[in-house]
């Protein structure tokens, strides 16, 4: 692939927290969780838009912060009863370094 | 490899335990489900409505063949179990089926109570337990006529209901002088009595079966006075027996039912039971909502999940037969130690009766309209002091005249398209289908289906009653003690507890310590025990930004399009030109389109980005502006009005002292947001009394007024006291602040806090213990000099970059 691109170290991002990379195409949200692991996720909540890196991370989830969907971090996939999905983008560690490729996994619209 | 769990019973507390446990803990156990019906499991509590032709059995299903496949459970439907080999650890089933166990759960129900009369084994003699009886029922009413019930109890008033429903004539033969005397006192018992014989059901009282008369199949009864009636078909519905043969069988405790301890574990430690076939504490339930309570305890027991205990259920009843409304729960007859609070209106057909200890509710019957039924429910579980409004009690919530409207619980009365849940548009008729059609018996699973009372949560007490009345008798408004959220069973006060008894000093060493279920708890525990932390251990600055909702976490409030709101505190609502210059300054540098007057006396400016919050902060900071904690579980504003420097009618200062107060609590966090208000004079322009802490002037001092809430549901303040001095007015303030940061849960206004643990509660700490308000103003006043930080100023000078930055911007 040649489209990863390197966004920041691990450190740049809180412990359950997340960061924004900011594009034209809209904002992709970067999350890290208590294990250390790194998402990526469209930063729109499939329900009414809200900003997921703006949400609580637990587990391998984020609550969004309008009204507290829970969207499976792995996939963007709302948790049930909950419909929707928002798109994942790939991310690989390359030592502390996050790299993430702009082509979304298929599945969930990237809007 | 996974234990063996097998499970005798397929009914609702077996397989409502196995859903508790596959919800914390799916990898458990293997599974195996013996079951004596040729069904999957179905709501038993709703044969009633199936006979009465109000519901189809398909509709009544709570899990098919299906769920069992996709749970992994092994289902042995159609096949009994026979006996228990503690020994070898095995069950055998009547087929020679045999399935090992580590652990065995025994929720074998109850049997129907025959009476042992000559002819109760005739053709057409059956009793009122599953759907082969129903199924029994409804044959019968296709061809035969006459219908005698044997049994005046709730489930023999239910099936002549339903018979009746299906054409059928039918006498109801009761043992004593008023029907369900075991719910009932004598007034109500009478007005059901009538209203179901105007309905056409006949009634012999005092009357006791002799024997059943038939050749083949059932014609007569007769009874001790030797006289006799035609019948049909005859039902028994005079009671239920725990069944515990197997157990007994099998060398089990038993007495009226299967002895268990408050793990639902039975002598047999590797055995639980739990359901109708328990008995625990001396108690053996024939309700279904200590059923769910039980499947609780027993899967968190299963899954080696903590140490949470059954302590038993209050429970209450309701009848179903649609049209008629009764309710009874708790000690409705009362003695010489008790008064009685009755109620009665012949012609409309309302009767209710309070019978309250020590102005505490023991129990309740009632008739006609049990709209606040719920209410008493909660009061008497709560032991709810109700000295404050007993003159209204008899008239329901919503006559509390001076408290406000307090919970609406007049759901019955709505119709289907009203709105509930204003956050997220859900009407009644929503929130009715999801309890039907989806099958659901908790609060949670509400939420979770509609997103009702999920999000500001003032709905809540609406939702509870709408799932009562949906529901009936079978939802019980929650457990005693509610747990903080899914992670975990504990509540908010165990928590807190907690916290103070063991000096814990991180959410991870809580969450560990009490069990969480989660790794890292979820977005309603984890800022309610960073909330907690910070309460407690003020200076050791605990606070975990992640833990904090995003509007505390960036110091402004998101809006609906992600950008935010910026909110400079004005002190007692007092400004200065220059202060408006800044303000409109930084309005123009960043272009905010909309400037706005809050109902707390500031000016908002919306529509920014979050990365130019640092810098308007910084402007702000420049004109001696700070951070009006607009976006926070804080001091909100202290609202005034003009007072006697101005006003003709002032009597004293209300500016002076707004400002006085504004400058003793901001900054602090609290469970909610709190807001004041000081008017000058009882004219009371600055609605101080629909405020959390109002003060309102009068000519010899100040009236304190606490609790107010001009929100959702309007709650007027409660006077609190007089006092002479503003010293008084600041400490008592400061005293009452602490209180409610120390006792109330997170995200509880000090509306319902108080309404929850009483005006008197708060009176006794504050005013009645002068020793005890000055702990609690000293515990305020030193927790206040930590949190006195501007959080705009430490960002503008670059704090928390992290926050208010793209990691990265492409393009």
């Amino acid at each position: 692939m040649s489209d990863w691109i390197e966004v920041g170290t691990l450190n740049d991002i809180p412990k359950l927290g997340a960061r924004v990379v900011s594009r034209a195409e809209g904002d992709i949200a970067v999350f890290r969780t208590a294990e250390d692991k790194v998402f990526a996720l469209r930063d729109k909540c499939p329900h009414k838009g809200g900003q997921l890196s703006q949400g609580i991370v637990h587990g391998d989830r984020v609550a969004c912060p309008l009204h507290d969907w829970k969207i499976g971090l792995d996939t963007g996939t709302a948790v049930a009863p909950d419909e929707g999905c928002a798109a994942s983008f790939p991310i690989k560690m390359e030592g502390e370094k996050i790299m993430l490729s702009l082509t979304p996994e298929e599945g969930c619209p990237n809007n | 490899m996974s234990e063996k769990l097998v499970v005798i019973g397929n009914g609702m507390a077996g397989i409502r335990t196995i859903e508790e446990l596959l919800k914390i803990d799916p990898l458990a156990y293997d599974i195996t489900v013996f079951g004596a019906e040729p069904y999957g499991n179905y709501n038993r509590i709703m044969l009633s409505p199936v006979l009465a032709g109000d519901k189809t059995i398909d509709e009544i299903m709570l899990n098919d063949e299906q769920w069992y496949i996709d749970n992994h459970v092994t289902l042995h439907k159609g096949k009994e179990v026979t006996s228990i080999d503690r020994v070898n650890r095995k069950v055998i089933a009547s087929d020679g089926t045999e399935e090992s166990y580590d652990r065995l759960l025994i929720a074998t129900g109850s049997d129907p109570f025959i009476i042992p009369v000559p002819g109760n084994d005739l053709d057409g003699v059956i009793s009122f337990r599953d759907i082969k009886d129903v199924d029994a029922m409804m044959e019968a009413s296709k061809k035969h006529k006459h219908a005698v019930v044997i049994g005046g109890g709730l489930l023999g008033l239910e099936a002549a209901n339903g018979l009746m429903q299906q054409g059928m004539s039918v006498t109801v033969v009761h043992l004593m002088d008023k029907l369900m005397e075991r719910q009932m006192d004598a007034p109500a018992a009478a007005m059901l009595k009538e209203s179901l014989e105007e309905r056409g059901l006949h009634f012999l009282m005092e009357a006791s079966t002799e024997s059943i008369i038939g050749k083949d199949r059932v014609e007569k009864v007769r009874f001790k006075d030797g006289s006799e009636i035609y019948a049909d078909l005859v039902v028994m519905a005079v009671g239920i027996k725990p069944n515990i043969k197997l157990a007994q069988d099998a060398g089990i405790h038993c007495e009226r039912g299967i002895v268990v301890n408050d793990t639902l574990q039975t002598y047999d430690p590797s055995i639980y039971s739990v359901g109708e076939c328990a008995q625990h504490r001396g108690i053996a339930y024939g309700l279904v909502a200590p059923l769910f309570e039980m499947a609780k305890v027993c899967a968190n027991h299963l899954a080696k999940m903590g140490i949470g205990r059954y302590e038993g259920t209050m429970t209450s009843t309701k009848l179903k037969v649609t049209g008629i409304d009764l309710f009874s729960a708790g000690d409705f007859n009362g003695d010489d130690t008790t008064d009685e609070l009755v109620f009665q209106d012949k012609a409309r057909g309302v009767y209710r009766k309070i019978v309250v200890k020590d102005n505490k509710i023991l129990g309740a019957v009632m008739y006609g309209d049990t709209i606040d039924g719920t209410w008493y429910f909660d009061l008497m579980r709560d032991e709810t002091d109700i000295s404050e409004f007993r003159e209204n009690l008899l008239f329901g919530q919503a006559h509390l005249g001076d408290s406000g409207h307090g919970d609406d619980n007049r759901v019955a009365a709505m119709s289907d398209n009203a709105e509930i849940c204003g956050c997220n548009g859900v009407t009644k008729g929503e929130i009715v289908n999801a309890i039907t059609v989806n099958k659901i018996f908790t609060l949670d699973e509400v939420r979770a289906h509609t997103k009702a009372s999920s999000s500001c949560g003032s709905c809540t007490g609406l939702v509870e009653s709408l799932m009562s009345h949906t529901l009936g008798g079978d939802y019980s408004t929650a457990p005693h003690l509610k747990p903080i959220c899914g992670c975990t069973d504990k509540s908010h006060d165990q928590v807190r507890e907690a916290i103070a008894e063991n000096g814990f000093k991180s959410i991870h060493t809580v969450m560990e310590a009490m069990e969480w279920k989660t790794p890292d708890g979820c977005s309603k525990c984890r800022p309610a025990i960073n909330y907690y932390l910070v309460c407690k251990f003020p200076e050791l600055n605990l606070d975990d930004s992640q833990s904090r909702f995003i509007n505390e976490r960036a110091h402004a409030n998101i809006q609906g399009d992600g950008t935010y709101s910026v909110i400079p505190r004005m002190w007692g609502g007092m400004t200065t030109p220059q202060e408006l210059r800044a303000v409109a300054d930084a309005a123009e540098k960043f272009n905010v389109d909309t400037v706005h007057v809050t109902g707390g006396q500031r000016i908002g400016l919306y529509g920014l980005k979050k990365d130019e919050l640092p810098e308007i902060w910084d402007d702000l900071n420049k004109a001696g502006m700070v951070s009006g904690h607009a976006y926070g579980k804080a001091l909100r504003t202290v609202k005034t009005c003009v007072g006697k420097e101005w006003c003709r009618f002032g009597t004293q200062d209300s500016t002076g002292i707004g400002i006085k107060l504004e400058k003793m609590s901001w900054g602090s966090w609290m469970p909610h947001k709190f807001k004041m208000a000081a008017s000058g004079c009882p004219r009371n322009c600055a609605e101080a009394t629909i405020k959390d802490y109002g003060v309102v002037c009068v000519d010899s001092g100040y009236e304190i007024h606490v609790g107010g809430n001009g929100g959702i549901k309007v709650r007027a303040t409660d006077l609190l006291c007089n006092v002479e001095t503003e010293e008084e007015v600041l400490e008592y303030s400061a005293a009452y602040i602490q209180l409610y940061r120390e006792e109330a849960h997170y995200l509880e206004r000090t509306a319902p806090w108080i309404e929850r643990v009483g005006l008197s509660h708060v009176k006794e700490a504050l005013v009645d213990d002068s020793q005890r308000r000055k702990e609690l103003a000293e515990r305020f006043n030193y927790s206040q000099t930590f949190m006195q930080d501007d959080p705009w100023q430490e960002r503008a000078k670059g704090g928390e970059a992290h926050e208010f930055t793209p990691l990265k911007v492409i393009g």
